[in-house]
């Protein structure tokens, strides 16, 4: 084991808890956490404090951020006001990509855990399967899926999770496949557990470290896929959401950088937390990676 | 190099292209709504005279089989329909925009592994040092930029402050009439903001995966067998490391291509770049169907071919792996 852990007399310690430690220690994930903590909060109350219809129009338009007090960042091109905007903009940004990511893992993961844990033909024909979807531009494919079956949150929220699980799916296999072998798993089956509860109770558990990394990490890939797709004029048109404000905005950034830039900032922001949260967490249960 | 695996390579991508026509096709039918409107294309107000010519085109009367039938033979003959928004065939429309795609995303490609590879090799030499920590953060300020707003701030910097590269287009109308190389260097001063842009991301992710590839090459014995011999620290890291260290980066290389056509697709929309990306944008806001498929069908196709040609560089560069299936 490791330096600190071999000095002591060993205690037992729960993995979860000795992860807790070592990411409490981590200063860039426990400061991505706030920020993430921070940000959820104000997308939660903000408004509640703050008030205010993002859609609405309450003064000049283009008004330079700190001209009038009341309006802090400005107005955008309308006339709306921007950080009314950022606060209820954040919410379907951050909830399509929780959402998102949520599809995701649960369709890689138990594509790959079938995959990896029975093997043979099934491994392969669901292999063949994930290859074909990684050959398909991510973003393309959710713009077409998301066009044919109208936007709405959970369209696009289901539309990002069908076209980001392949490497959940591949991940998982892996993980799979390496734990398949070890002595417990053998052990499990010797005193008759059915396949089912292997797969769920046994090797799952055990595989769980790196697939909350990965789906830590998939939500800011959901996130910004969220945000190209809003941009891009197909999220929810009846929601406020930060890519929306760049891509209403768009058409005017040489008179007026504040309107898109702000949502940008948001967006960079909220991924970076959740990368930080992620990197935090991989070192949290990969001690040794650590050290080098 | 056997040619049978070529040959194996090459059927394999038909088949996966195979299973983009077939998905397309689905797609279609599981859309709401009578698949003859779904084809005219919802914003247009289709005349009854033109749902009936696309019935007969596609065969929408015959049973489910037959249309697949159909509809895959008359892709293999390259005809992938009509845009009825843009009134041409969508093999002509996509003709005249896949050049512009390719270039741009072949030069970010390039752009991103040169540079990347550069910035991790030089990293890995001091793994503690001020560029390794400047390649760590950089990687994940590159991962967390959404790659359309990175595109817009350059534009509002080079636009306003500092006007030395267009923002907008592929070619300006002043040099219609100029020679040949004076054309190429205007599309190619046109390149670099949205080659740039597209790069960033990408930049990133090479130079962290190559330092940690070369960080791990670097403690091996052939090295310290060079080093030893008293070849030089240029000679060590480009020529003995590197070559060694390029396996997982073409590795990614090859698996990135399918995020480098969708980071294409917003670049080029935030640039007006007449490429693929820009064609799928203009034909998703007018619902023409048949357009979207074809962009997803050639998408993909670019995408099956960047993945042959990964597997063949990486026989190339393994002597180990040539004549392996």
């Amino acid at each position: 084991m490791t330096g600190t852990t071999a000095q002591k007399a060993p205690e037992a310690r729960s993995p979860a808890r000795e992860a807790w430690r070592m990411y409490r220690r981590n200063l860039p994930a426990v400061a991505g956490a706030i920020i993430l903590l921070a940000i959820i909060g104000a997308t939660l109350y903000g408004t509640f404090f703050y008030g205010g219809d993002p859609f609405e129009i309450v003064w000049a338009p283009h008004e330079a951020p700190g001209a009038t007090p009341e309006f802090p960042l400005g107005t955008d091109y309308l006339g709306r006001d921007i950080v009314a905007g950022l606060l209820t903009g954040g919410g379907p940004t951050l909830a399509v990509g929780a959402a998102a990511a949520l599809i995701t893992m649960i369709i890689g993961v138990s594509l790959g855990a079938l995959a990896g844990y029975y093997g043979g033909w099934l491994d392969n024909l669901l292999m063949r399967f994930t290859e074909f979807f990684q050959v398909l531009p991510a973003l393309l494919f959710a713009m077409v899926l998301i066009t044919l079956f109208s936007p709405s949150l959970w369209t696009i929220a289901i539309a990002i999770g069908v076209v980001s699980w392949p490497q959940t799916a591949r991940l998982t296999r892996a993980e799979f496949l390496k734990i398949k072998e070890l002595e417990y798993v053998t052990a499990a089956r010797a005193i008759g557990a059915k396949n089912g509860r292997i797969i769920w109770k046994v090797i799952l558990p055990n595989a769980a470290p790196p697939l909350i990394v990965s789906a830590t990490l998939t939500i800011g890939v959901a996130i910004l896929f969220e945000a190209g797709l809003s941009f891009l004029g197909l999220g929810d048109p009846n929601q406020m959401s930060w890519g929306l404000m760049i891509g209403a905005n768009r058409e005017y950034i040489l008179d007026a950088w504040w309107p898109v830039t702000f949502p940008g900032l948001a967006i960079f922001l909220t991924v970076f937390a959740v990368s930080l949260v992620g990197d935090g967490l991989n070192d949290a249960f990969n001690p040794k990676l650590r050290e080098r | 190099m056997t040619f049978s695996i070529l040959l194996k390579r090459l059927g394999y991508g038909v088949l996966l292209m195979l299973g983009v026509v077939v998905l397309n096709f689905l797609l279609i039918r599981l859309a709401p709504g009578d698949p003859a409107m779904v084809i005219a294309g919802e914003m247009g107000g289709a005349t009854e005279e033109m749902l009936s010519s696309i019935r007969a085109e596609y065969g929408l009367d015959q049973p489910v089989l037959t249309q697949l039938w159909i509809y895959i033979s008359n892709v293999a003959t390259g005809d992938l329909g009509q845009s009825y928004f843009f009134n041409q065939s969508v093999t002509s429309l996509i003709a005249q925009r896949i050049g512009p795609t390719i270039l741009l995303v072949l030069v970010a490609q390039l752009l991103s592994i040169l540079l990347g590879v550069f910035m991790g090799v030089i990293a890995a030499r001091r793994p503690n040092g001020p560029i390794s920590a400047f390649v760590s953060v950089f990687a994940t300020v590159g991962y967390a930029v959404p790659v359309f707003w990175t595109g817009i701030m350059l534009i509002i910097f080079f636009a306003s402050v500092f006007p030395i590269f267009p923002v907008e287009g592929m070619a300006s109308i002043r040099m219609r009439n100029a020679a040949w190389y004076m054309q190429w260097l205007d599309i190619a001063h046109h390149l670099v903001l949205p080659a740039v842009t597209l790069a960033i991301i990408y930049l990133a992710q090479y130079a962290r995966l190559s330092r940690a590839s070369m960080m791990e090459v670097l403690g091996s014995d052939y090295i310290r067998t060079a080093r030893a011999k008293g070849a030089g620290e240029r000679a060590v890291l480009f020529r003995h490391a590197l070559r060694n260290a390029a396996l997982p980066i073409l590795t990614v290389a090859g698996l990135q291509f399918g995020n480098l056509i969708s980071g294409a697709l917003l670049v080029e929309t935030v640039f007006n770049w007449p490429g693929m990306g820009r064609l799928a944008f203009d034909s998703i806001l007018r619902r023409d169907y048949p357009t979207i498929m074809g962009v997803l069908f050639f998408a993909s196709m670019m995408v099956v071919v960047a993945n042959i040609l990964t597997d063949l560089s990486y026989r190339l560069a393994d002597p180990r792996l040539r004549g392996k299936g």
